[in-house]
């Protein structure tokens, strides 16, 4: 099966979403953020009628305007290329997708651009407190907006609360509450928001330190750094919870994609959890190559300890996931091809019975859909199916990037809680900007978490791989059947226009920081 | 109450001074989204293609089970 499509298609396509989704992310963490950091400081404002706040909070919603604008409605491209080129993906997962993207659409429409231009041209115009809760609301809409594309996105990773209908082809919601509340979806959620907040904690302390570089703006540089240093510690500590929340679920829903985050082709218990490394690829392993690290620094019994709270637990590797493990109830890949093939079968008879008019037929192989036990047994392996005589390393992500990408996240995010405490203990004593090697070290660090949050969305999307729905529709099936060169006609088009807009960002941003507060 | 609402807005667009640039670049950013991107390069294929659900779950089917 599918030993013919070019995957030279699928590469290019992916390669299009990945460029338009991560270059969406530019913009969307720091929204997400910055809103809420600005309607705490126009709330200072209110409470206390300080001016100099009113200066603060107008200088922060510009900043938080102007990537507002360039970044809105970037996402719909992803839409578009649902549809175009993810035609067989879109249609399978309909109402899962549909559901979620038309709230987030209306939410995000209505109450983003209603309060966004109350907080705009609002000042000396409406009440102050209509003007404080458009603020707030502008806060809320936006981290609402989020809710329903992440949702989305968890049901991808970690498909609940449907059911496949096979006359249709498309995935039926059974319950709503399970495709929101699900695990994935709510920790998903709380450690991307949480994250983006961390993000413009450090945007603004960063740029904050940059003012007192040049000691100019003082007060507004100080006050401004003591609202996201405080922002930054309560959102580190939160990013690291849910990110170590995340990992567990990861362990238990996608032991690749863990086993490969730790580079473990081995299973263990006791198994100990890389702090630091570095791997280098060796070929001599085909047809399942291995990158064994150069060196590494571990961390004894913390790996086993991290996902189940004791050092006895196992964690299967790469090896017995794809070659089973029948001590720990593991079955090996080649049997969940068999299986994932008897289902596609299955649902190709199904069809054939239909279109001839075979009632008897068509009514034995349907039951067989709505069948716990039938659907456990084989379609719970569907998406193997599509891998039979093909290679088995092509069900393994990308080891290496799925260990540096982790690594960095996490590195990273240890940096940007150690900073901000930092930071907020030198505020709080009132020596924050006396120490230059410091205030460079938090401008240096303004692009950082943008790496780290970029970092965990390629680490959550490339450690899933080969599955765009997880175990049951993968990329090659999902992925329209295209003139590759008409993909990369796009790809470098958006490449153009994404360039053009994050230059036209930077040099807004940049001119107006340097107009500081007291700029028009 | 329909015209200070509209009132609010002509204010508030006219006052912008900073703004002006950002909606030459929104203005521009959609018009290459939503007319020469997705008219001519990101059509809906589905939809373009079949003329009822039927037929594109049959097409979809077809793709799924004869890969």
């Amino acid at each position: 099966m599918l030993e013919s499509i070019d995957m030279s298609l699928v590469d290019w396509s992916r390669g299009q979403f990945a460029l338009t989704a991560m270059f969406h992310w530019i913009f969307v963490p720091l929204t997400l953020g910055l809103s809420f950091m600005v309607a705490f400081m126009h709330t200072i404002y209110v409470r206390t009628g300080d001016e100099e706040w009113k200066r603060i909070t107008k200088f922060w919603m510009k900043l938080f305007g102007i990537n507002f604008a360039i970044g809105v409605a970037t996402g719909i491209i992803l839409e578009f290329e649902f549809g175009t080129n993810w035609s067989n993906y879109s249609w399978f997962v309909g109402d899962i997708f549909g559901a979620p993207l038309a709230i987030e659409g209306i939410l995000a429409f209505f109450m983003e651009s209603t309060f966004i231009a109350v907080m705009f041209f609002g000042w000396n115009k409406v009440s102050k407190r209509f003007h404080l809760a458009a603020s707030w609301l502008t806060a809320f809409g936006a981290n609402l907006s989020a809710v329903w594309i992440l949702v989305a996105n968890a049901w991808m990773q970690h498909p609940v609360g449907t059911l496949f209908n096979p006359d249709t082809a498309r995935n039926e919601m059974t319950s709503f509450w399970d495709v929101i509340f699900s695990e994935v979806a709510v920790n998903k959620f709380l450690h991307t928001i949480t994250s983006s907040f961390l993000l413009a904690s450090v945007f603004v302390i960063g740029i904050s330190a940059w003012f007192l570089l040049r000691k100019h703006e003082v007060l507004f540089a100080k006050r401004s750094t003591i609202v996201a240093s405080v922002f930054g510690v309560i959102a580190a500590i939160a990013t690291i919870a849910t990110g170590d929340t995340s990992a567990r679920i990861v362990a238990r829903e996608q032991p690749m994609k863990f086993a490969a985050m730790e580079a473990l082709y081995e299973g263990q218990t006791h198994a100990p959890l890389v702090a630091i490394g570095a791997m280098r690829t060796d070929t001599t392993m085909l047809p399942n190559p291995r990158q064994e690290f150069i060196f590494k620094i571990e961390i004894p019994n913390a790996l086993s300890y991290m996902v189940f709270l004791t050092p006895s637990g196992f964690i299967p590797g790469i090896s017995d996931l794809v070659y089973g493990n029948e001590e720990q109830g593991l079955m090996a890949y080649e049997e969940r091809i068999e299986r994932g093939a008897i289902a596609i079968q299955t649902l190709k008879e199904l069809k054939k019975a239909k279109d001839r008019g075979d009632e008897a037929a068509y009514s034995a192989l349907r039951t067989k859909f709505s069948d716990p036990e039938w659907l456990e047994e084989y379609f719970a392996h569907f998406g193997f199916g599509y891998y039979q005589g093909r290679e088995l390393k092509e069900l393994i992500p990308n080891v290496k990037l799925s260990f540096y990408t982790f690594h960095i996240m996490v590195i990273l995010g240890v940096h940007f809680l150690i900073l901000s405490v930092l930071v907020l203990w030198l505020s709080m004593k009132n020596r924050w900007g006396n120490h230059k090697w410091l205030l460079w070290v938090a401008l240096i660090t303004i692009p950082m978490p943008w790496i780290a949050s970029q970092a965990g969305w390629v680490l959550a999307e490339l450690g899933r791989q080969p599955w765009v729905v997880y175990e049951m529709m993968p990329t090659i099936s999902a992925v329209t059947r295209l003139k590759p060169g008409a993909v990369q006609l796009t790809f470098w088009i958006f490449l153009l226009t994404f360039t053009v807009l994050f230059i036209a960002e930077i040099k807004i941003m940049i001119s107006q920081i340097k107009k500081g507060p007291g700029g028009k | 109450m329909l015209r200070r609402i509209f009132l609010f807005y002509y204010e508030g667009f006219r006052k912008m001074t900073w703004g002006r640039n950002l909606w030459a670049i929104i203005l521009i950013k959609l018009f290459i989204m939503f007319v020469v991107l997705r008219l001519f390069f990101f059509p809906d294929l589905l939809k373009r293609d079949f003329n009822s659900d039927e037929e594109r779950a049959d097409h979809v089917l077809e793709q799924l089970t004869n890969p």
